[in-house]
């Protein structure tokens, strides 16, 4: 992955500096943009529920046991906005949109469509990666701001149905709405507005370096999906350093 | 190429000292060629001989190690070589994008470039369909079409750009014999339509002597010699007649 970390940079600014041409390519950005809300909203949702419920089981009877139970709803709440929501969303999208980019874009390239856009003089760049990024820089905030309310939720029901805890919903979201505050909800988003760059660029520069047949495109889809996890997690620690001394000074 | 000037007629090619090496491996070893204005030129030569590498070069798609490729006088390399000349490569497996309708796949160049009204590219679409005989196809998605009408597709969607270069990358491989004679005419009615100039690499040996005014041989990345069809046939070379006349040998009763 290092070997072509210059590579998936250049792209990157390649990308940006093909900025001014998003207007004309608007109608494919909705076209993935839809593909990925489509393909992503049920299972965010389900994944979210379930997130927010485990938060609520692992930490809830704990709290419970202190006499904190006014406190479950601040720990899940804050813990699904500021680093559940973004990370799980971003892994989920990796796996299902990323690997969907790279090997759509990988299999243009070994049956030549690509080189057939550039024959045409059509930039691969503007037509083929700046409209999955935009979809999905724009999508996935979007999502994990579904998932973070989703996962609310999902703490919530279990807080109150678990007969360890038994916390009523009033309590658990006045509990959150003293704890989480709307910097919290930010630092997710802006954290999954990085995280949908590196999952669209990295995905897109391996479709757009698939060498060889259906093998080569599995090997893309493969490297696209571990490569994109681990530079999303990597930079989510960087993200956190910064954007705790921005954002909660 | 979208800001190309209006003129159809055909350009000149020069090849001069082209070579090309993959992983230490020379595929291209000196390559020269001339092809003149209008012509229709055929390189022929057993599969990996180094014909689609070439290809790959003349097009821009692929940087030499060394040597140079001249359109009309001026360098494949030079920046403004795609806004003077317009040039088109019928790929071998045709490229369509899958993704797209088989008109919008001949509009692509049109709609991309913003050249026309989507009406006028509706229309243009239809004549150049209609001049590979596919009128029929235009909602058609690629999945949907055979080998042959992929590749008259491809050709329609090359016409389309009004190209003074077109070239062709195996134009009747995984063809039948009837589907190859109807590419060869298209390629043979294209050239005395619009005067461009088509280069061809091929191993068909009836395609190449049925369309080509001249004809170069091409083995393990040199060219081994260039001349009319008739000079080719008569060619004394062992290699070449080898390749000309390869025949099964089966001992009947």
């Amino acid at each position: 992955m290092f070997d072509n970390i210059g590579q998936i940079i250049l792209l990157f600014w390649r990308t940006l500096a093909a900025l001014p041409h998003a207007w004309r390519q608007r109608q494919k950005v909705f076209e993935q943009f839809f593909e990925i809300g489509n393909a992503s909203l049920l299972m965010v949702c389900v994944l979210s529920f379930f997130i927010g419920a485990t938060i609520a089981l692992v930490t809830g009877p704990v709290m419970v046991e202190r006499s904190l139970s006014s406190a479950v709803g601040g720990v899940v709440g804050y813990a699904i906005a500021k680093e559940l929501a973004p990370i799980m969303m971003a892994i989920l999208i990796a796996g299902r949109i990323g690997s969907a980019m790279a090997a759509e874009i990988g299999s243009m390239r070994v049956y030549q469509e690509v080189d057939a856009l550039r024959t045409m003089n059509i930039n691969p760049i503007h037509y083929l990666v700046l409209p999955r990024v935009l979809a999905i820089a724009i999508a996935l905030p979007m999502l994990v701001t579904v998932s973070i309310l989703v996962g609310w939720f999902g703490g919530a029901v279990v807080a109150n149905c678990n007969n360890l805890m038994g916390i009523p919903f009033k309590v658990f979201f006045a509990d959150l709405r003293d704890v989480v505050e709307l910097q919290d909800v930010l630092h997710g988003l802006i954290k999954s507005f990085f995280f949908s760059l590196i999952i669209g660029v990295v995905s897109c520069h391996q479709g757009l370096t698939t060498i060889g047949g259906p093998r080569g495109i599995g090997r893309s889809v493969t490297k696209a999906v571990v490569n994109s996890i681990v530079l999303v997690v990597f930079t989510d620690y960087i993200l956190t350093l910064l954007l705790t001394r921005i954002l909660h000074k | 190429m979208n800001t190309a000037n209006g003129t159809s007629s055909g350009v000149s090619l020069v090849v001069r000292g082209l070579r090309k090496s993959f992983d230490g491996q020379e595929v291209l070893k000196g390559l020269d060629l001339d092809v003149k204005p209008g012509e229709i030129f055929v390189i022929m030569g057993p599969s990996g001989s180094g014909k689609s590498v070439l290809l790959k070069h003349l097009i821009g798609l692929e940087p030499a190690d060394a040597g140079e490729i001249l359109v009309n006088g001026e360098s494949i390399t030079s920046p403004e070589i795609a806004a003077k000349y317009r040039m088109a490569l019928v790929f071998q497996s045709g490229a369509l994008l899958s993704s797209l309708t088989v008109g919008e796949n001949v509009g692509l160049y049109l709609s991309e470039h913003r050249l026309k009204t989507p009406e006028e590219i509706r229309a243009i679409v239809a004549e150049k369909l209609a001049a590979v005989g596919l009128a029929d196809a235009i909602d058609k998605t690629p999945a949907e079409l055979s080998g042959g009408m992929k590749k008259r597709v491809a050709i329609a969607r090359a016409l389309v750009i009004e190209p003074q270069l077109i070239l062709y990358d195996e134009p009747t491989s995984e063809l039948d014999p009837l589907s190859s004679v109807v590419i060869g005419e298209e390629i043979l009615s294209l050239n005395q339509r619009t005067g461009v100039t088509s280069l061809l690499v091929s191993h068909d040996r009836d395609l190449a002597f049925g369309v080509a005014d001249r004809i170069a041989i091409i083995f393990e990345g040199v060219i081994l010699t260039i001349g009319t069809p008739d000079e080719i046939r008569n060619f004394k070379d062992p290699k070449v007649q080898k390749f000309l006349h390869a025949d099964f040998k089966r001992d009947r009763p």
